[in-house]
Order: structure tokens, then sequence, then C-alpha cells
């Protein structure tokens, strides 16, 4: 069982989470051509090692987080949520 | 080489089982070949018995960075059917399992291809709909497929939860009874022993670390063991293309690695003909017997991707759960064993074999859960592929492109998101 700290609920079994995918895709603008939507979809980095990925706490606060996790140990480095604003709001808060 | 014959199995029982002789040899590699196949799992060493013994090529290797038969070749449940639908798929898995009929008489080798049908359990008329679609659509290109309704269910596999007040009530099954399961670690060991014959080098310890290029090919590959020079290259690793593929320095691939569980149970008396398949409300639950008695089975990946040969315990339980509705009768069977493979979850849940933008590597990968079935056709058109140097008719939509063209050959209608296929 992989262990997810997150950052509104604590650290919990990963069962409770949904798994998203590649954290680094950026879509490209709703006009931008064929080939980099093509490439947005369809192609993965698919690194073995250190990778951001997103995770949804679906049965906990129903965030979605960035995780930093080794595809080959699954050791986790680092836990964010995905929302900027939201990032912010717990700093201010601390 | 010993030939396998009734006659010989006769004289070495009389004789003391002195006169069989090791089963391939254990080569150096050469610092030449005019073929490379990286993999040595089932696709790429049926790749090259049949470069050598269709297309009469010489002078190829293998090589394999554990042990051959180590990777999901000898890690998956076995089931072998083509019960798909799509054009592309369609012809492609027919004619595997047409090679499966034949496979042990073609390798000199018993690969145990049992023949036991494969029976997907159905739930609701909308699921029986799309089956009779899918069967029919079988039916009308040259494949067997059949309806069965309630009784002839029970009849055929009498130990199913029939219960009307089951979660999910069984109505009837969709069958392809030319479908069934093989031995696999026999099929890796029967593709090799033929390869071997044929002249074929398959070099194990021989892991690929890195890949020279000159002038838009691939001069040499480094490996554990030095480096080695081809003419043409094939890789079929399976779980690891994205590796190699960036090592060639080529980029992205349409795939993100994902694991899957098998598991066996402690052997029981014969209880189960046939491959029975459960998937309904979020459940995915395969089941067949082994020859040596234990209950093989599997269900859904581990939904988070990893490069990891070992399986997470949520699973284990998902599975455990879907036995239990279906075969409530497994409930005091013990757990002898389970383990995990990584595979290629492509993104639209079909394979790749085709040509790559150097002009002298080839490609096969993006197998998902389905690669043991199609492993004879898949090392038929690759040897195809690579000897010609153009992809035959069945495989013209298995390329890097169809995702440009608009091409998607998506069996399962799940979309871009690799860990929904299989
Ligand atoms: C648990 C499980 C259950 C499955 N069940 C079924 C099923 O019931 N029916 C079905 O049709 N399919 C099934 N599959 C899928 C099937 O097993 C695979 O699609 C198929 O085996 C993949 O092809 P292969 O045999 O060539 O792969 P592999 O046996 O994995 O071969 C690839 C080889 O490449 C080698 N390699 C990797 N990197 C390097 C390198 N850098 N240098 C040298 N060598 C390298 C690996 O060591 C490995 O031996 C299942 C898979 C799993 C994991
Ligand atoms: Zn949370």
């Amino acid at each position: 069982m992989i262990r997810i700290p997150c950052p509104f609920c604590g650290e919990r079994d990963h069962s409770e989470f949904s798994y998203g995918g590649d954290a680094t895709i950026e879509y490209p603008a709703l006009d931008a051509s064929i080939a980099n939507w093509h490439d947005a979809v369809f192609q993965r980095q698919n690194i073995c090692g250190m990778q951001f990925e997103t995770w949804q706490h679906l049965n906990g606060c129903r965030m979605w987080l960035v995780v930093e996790r080794d595809t080959m140990s699954h050791e986790i480095r680092s836990v964010r949520p995905a929302h900027t604003g939201m990032a912010k709001a717990l700093e201010d808060e601390t | 080489m010993t030939r396998f014959s009734g006659w010989n199995v006769f004289w070495n029982g009389l004789t003391g089982q002195t006169g069989w002789q090791r089963q391939w040899r254990d080569p150096e590699p050469k610092p030449h070949y005019d073929i490379l196949i990286v993999g040595a799992g089932l696709h790429g060493l049926a790749t090259a018995y049949y470069l050598a013994k269709n297309h009469g090529l010489k002078n190829i290797a293998v090589l394999e960075k554990g042990w051959l038969g180590g990777g999901n070749a000898g890690r998956n449940t076995t089931i072998v059917r083509s019960n798909y639908m799509m054009p592309g798929n369609r012809e492609f898995y027919e004619h595997s399992l047409k090679l499966w009929e034949n496979l042990s008489h073609d390798l000199n080798y018993n690969v145990m291809f049992s023949q036991r049908a494969h029976v997907s359990l159905l739930h609701s008329p909308a699921a029986r709909d799309a089956a009779a679609r899918r069967y029919n659509t079988m039916r009308l290109t040259g494949s067997d497929g059949e309806l069965w309704n309630l009784e002839t269910l029970k009849a055929n596999v009498p130990l199913l939860n029939y219960s009307p007040d089951a979660r999910f009530p069984i109505t009837g099954a969709a069958v392809q009874r030319r479908a069934g399961t093989a031995r696999h670690d026999a099929v890796a060991w029967g593709y090799a022993r033929a390869a071997d014959q044929l002249g074929v080098d398959i070099i194990q310890n021989c892991e690929v670390i890195g890949v020279t290029r000159k002038n838009g090919q691939i001069e040499n590959l480094e490996t554990s063991r030095g480096s080695i020079g081809a003419k043409k290259i094939g890789f079929a690793v399976a779980g690891n293309s994205s590796r190699l593929w960036d090592m060639a320095g080529l980029g992205t691939l349409p795939i993100e690695s994902h694991k899957l569980q098998a598991f066996v149970s402690e052997p029981l008396k014969p209880l189960l003909d046939q491959v029975v398949v459960f998937g309904v409300g979020g459940a995915h639950f395969y089941i067949s017997q082994s020859n040596k008695g234990g209950m093989v089975f599997g269900g859904d990946l581990d939904w988070y991707k990893s490069y990891a040969q070992r399986g997470n315990l949520p699973i284990v339980q998902d599975v455990a759960e879907c036995a239990m509705s279906i075969l409530p009768c497994l409930g005091r069977v013990r757990l002898l064993r389970h383990w995990s493979g990584v595979m290629d979850m492509s993104m639209d849940g079909s394979p790749f074999i085709c040509k790559t933008p150097l002009d002298n590597l080839y490609l096969n990968a993006g197998w998902n859960y389905g690669g043991f079935k199609a492993s004879p056709a898949s090392g038929w058109y690759f040897a195809d592929l690579i000897a010609n140097d153009r992809p035959h008719q069945f495989i013209v939509n298995h390329d890097l492109k169809r995702f440009e063209r608009g091409y998607n050959i998506d069996e399962r209608g799940a979309g871009p998101d690799p860990k929904l296929h299989g």
C-alpha cells in the first residue's frame, strides 16, 4: 500500500485516492495546431523514476493533488494541491 | 537436438533418460548480426523464429537482460481468444488463434494449448445485445462465437453463483469455444528451442543500456556484454518500450507502463473446465484452472503507473471479492502465490508493430493485457515487417501515426487513458 500525505487530511492509504495521470502535461490553446493537441492527448513521458502525477482524494477531501512519486520504488517525495490558488491559501494559513 | 516424439520418449524411458540434450545453446555474443531483437519474451522469440523459418534469414540474435521468458511471458494468466471486433484487431487475433491451433506441432514442443472455451458472463439485456453484435461480427469474419442462455450455461459451468439474489444475477454468456489457455513457459521455451535450432543466438543476461546512432540509423546497441552492431534492429521489450525508445533518442511514445497482478491458488481437483470472465459494475475478473489444479485468476491493473514488478493489496481484495461473488465455493481455498508484470498500456488499448523514424529500427510494443494470445501473430507479422521493410496489410494501422489520422483502434471505447484499456 502506498501512503499519500494529503495536505488537507493527513497521511492516508492510496486506495482512498484515484490516480489521474502525468501532471506535467500542458494542454495547448483551443485553437492550437492538431500536432500540439496530438502530443498533449496521446504522447507520454512514461518516466521510470521520479515523476509528477495527479491524484484525487476521492474518499477524503476530494481535492486534486500533485504528487511527486518514484514509479519504480513508489517512494513519495512531495505532495501539493493541484490548484495553485489552494496551494497559496494553505501557505497563507500557516 | 533430439526431436520430441512418442518413440523418443519411449526409448529414453528405457535408457534412463540419458539421450536428451540441452534445449538451446548459450552462445557468446558476436560483434555484429544482421538482425538483433531486444527482449526474449514471447514476442521477441517468436519474431526470431519466424524470421528464420518464414523468411530464411540467418545471423539473428535475441538480447535479453534477464532470463528468457522471465518477463510478462512467464507472468500472465495464459488466456488465448480472438473475440475482437475492430477492423485491424479482428483479422490479426484470428490469425493468431489459427497459429495457436498448430503451434505444438510447428514447434515440436507441447505448449499444452487447451481449447476449453472462453465464457464471458452476461448480466443484462444491454450486455447481451452488445455481445450479440461482437460475436456475430466474429462469425461473419470467419471465427466462431455463440451466445448461451442460462440453461446451457448451467449445464456447462455448474458451479457458478446462479442465485437470483446475487448483486448481478447471471443471465447467460457469450462464448468462444476455440479459445482457451496454454502453458506460458512452454510457449517461451518452445519458441526459444525452435529458433535456436534454426541458428538464432539467444543471449541472456545481456541488457541493452545504450544506443549509438549514425546517419538516421542505429549502428550499435551498447549492452552489459559489450557493444553489438546490426543491420536491422527490433525492440520487443513489453513494459519497457518507452525506456528503449528514450535510449534511442526518439522522444515519447503513446504508452504508459502499468502493472497487472495474477494469482494462483493451491491445487484442487477438477472444478472448472472453461475460462470464465466476469465483468460488470466495475468488477473485472477472469479465472481458469491450470493442468496442475491451481485456480489461476486476475482482475484489473493496479490503477497507477508503475515499473515495479510487484502488486498492491487493494487489488488482492478486489479480486477476492469478485471470486466470491461468482464462485463462492472458492471461499476456503488458500492463495498460493501472487505476482505482477509491467505492461505497455497504449492510448487506445491496441498494439504497435511498425517502422520508426530510424531507418533500421522496428517497434513491437503496446500489448496491454492481451499480448499472450497475440504472440504467434505478433512474431509472424513483426518478422514479415523486418524482412520486407513494409507492413503486411493486417497491420497497416498498427503504426505510431494512427492517432494523427484519427484512427484509434479502441476495442473498449474507453478513450485515450491507458489505464482504462485491457
Ligand atoms: C499478470 C498478467 C496477466 C496477463 N494475462 C494475459 C492473458 O491472460 N492473456 C493474454 O493474452 N495476455 C496476458 N497478459 C499480457 C501478456 O503477458 C504480455 O502482453 C506479453 O507477454 C508481452 O510480450 P512478451 O512476452 O514479449 O513480454 P516479456 O516476456 O515481458 O518480454 C520482454 C522482455 O524484454 C526484456 N527487456 C526489457 N528491457 C530490456 C533491455 N533494456 N535489454 C534487454 N532486454 C530487455 C525483459 O527482461 C523481458 O524478458 C498478461 C500480463 C500480465 C502482467
Ligand atoms: Zn484529502
